[in-house]
């Protein structure tokens, strides 16, 4: 699961059958600063994002389970959720690195 | 299965019913010494983990499927333990 930018609507007239009525939006892989990673993408939109909204999307095969009714749909990218607040700690602040021997964490 | 650290949190007023009661965690896979750390990503929390915890990570449809015992649950990675101490050898 990753965010997203939504940066426009995709508008496609043919289309395989059950996937008719499905709004297509086209946005901005982010990573957890927001800055963006790799190109535009489509994506479903099954909680009526518009643009310029910050969303949660998901891969893959659960794209498609997050459809309302048809769960067997080409589909590999649907947004899930729109956020409302981010909260990410600097990056020098936690260590994320794995050292030799034991590593406590609690 | 993956180690990562809690980097964040992510609140959504509008989601999918799915993702409906449960919080979402930004995490940051952890890497050996040396090497850059890889992209980070967002995860269901199923545990009560909080921002600085090193967590486990299941990073795969079927099996969080499994965990939120919901077949058709539109989640990949969800946040299944939270990690006390890690051995490595060097």
């Amino acid at each position: 699961m990753l965010l997203g930018r939504v940066r426009g609507n995709a508008v496609c007239t043919l289309k395989y059958p059950g996937t008719q009525g499905l709004k297509l939006l086209v946005v901005q892989p982010l990573n957890k600063y927001l800055e963006p990673v790799g190109a535009l993408q489509v994506a479903v939109d099954v909680v009526d994002a518009g643009i310029g909204d910050l969303c949660v999307m998901v891969r893959s095969r659960e794209a498609a389970l997050a459809m309302p009714e048809v769960k067997f749909v080409p589909i590999d990218l649907a947004l899930v959720g729109i956020v409302n607040e981010l909260e990410v700690k600097a990056e020098e602040e936690i260590d994320v690195h794995l050292h030799n021997g034991w590593n406590n964490f609690t | 299965m993956i180690l990562g650290k809690v980097l964040g949190t992510v609140v959504t007023t509008i989601s999918h019913p799915d993702y409906k009661n449960r919080r979402l965690l930004v995490v940051q896979p952890l890497c050996l010494p040396g090497e850059s750390p890889s992209d980070d990503f967002i995860a269901l929390d199923n545990t009560q983990a909080g921002i600085g915890d090193t967590v486990l990570v299941n990073r795969e449809g079927n099996g969080a499927r499994q965990v939120l015992m919901n077949p058709d649950a539109c989640v990949i990675s969800v946040i299944v333990g939270i990690v006390d101490s890690v051995h490595i050898q060097g």
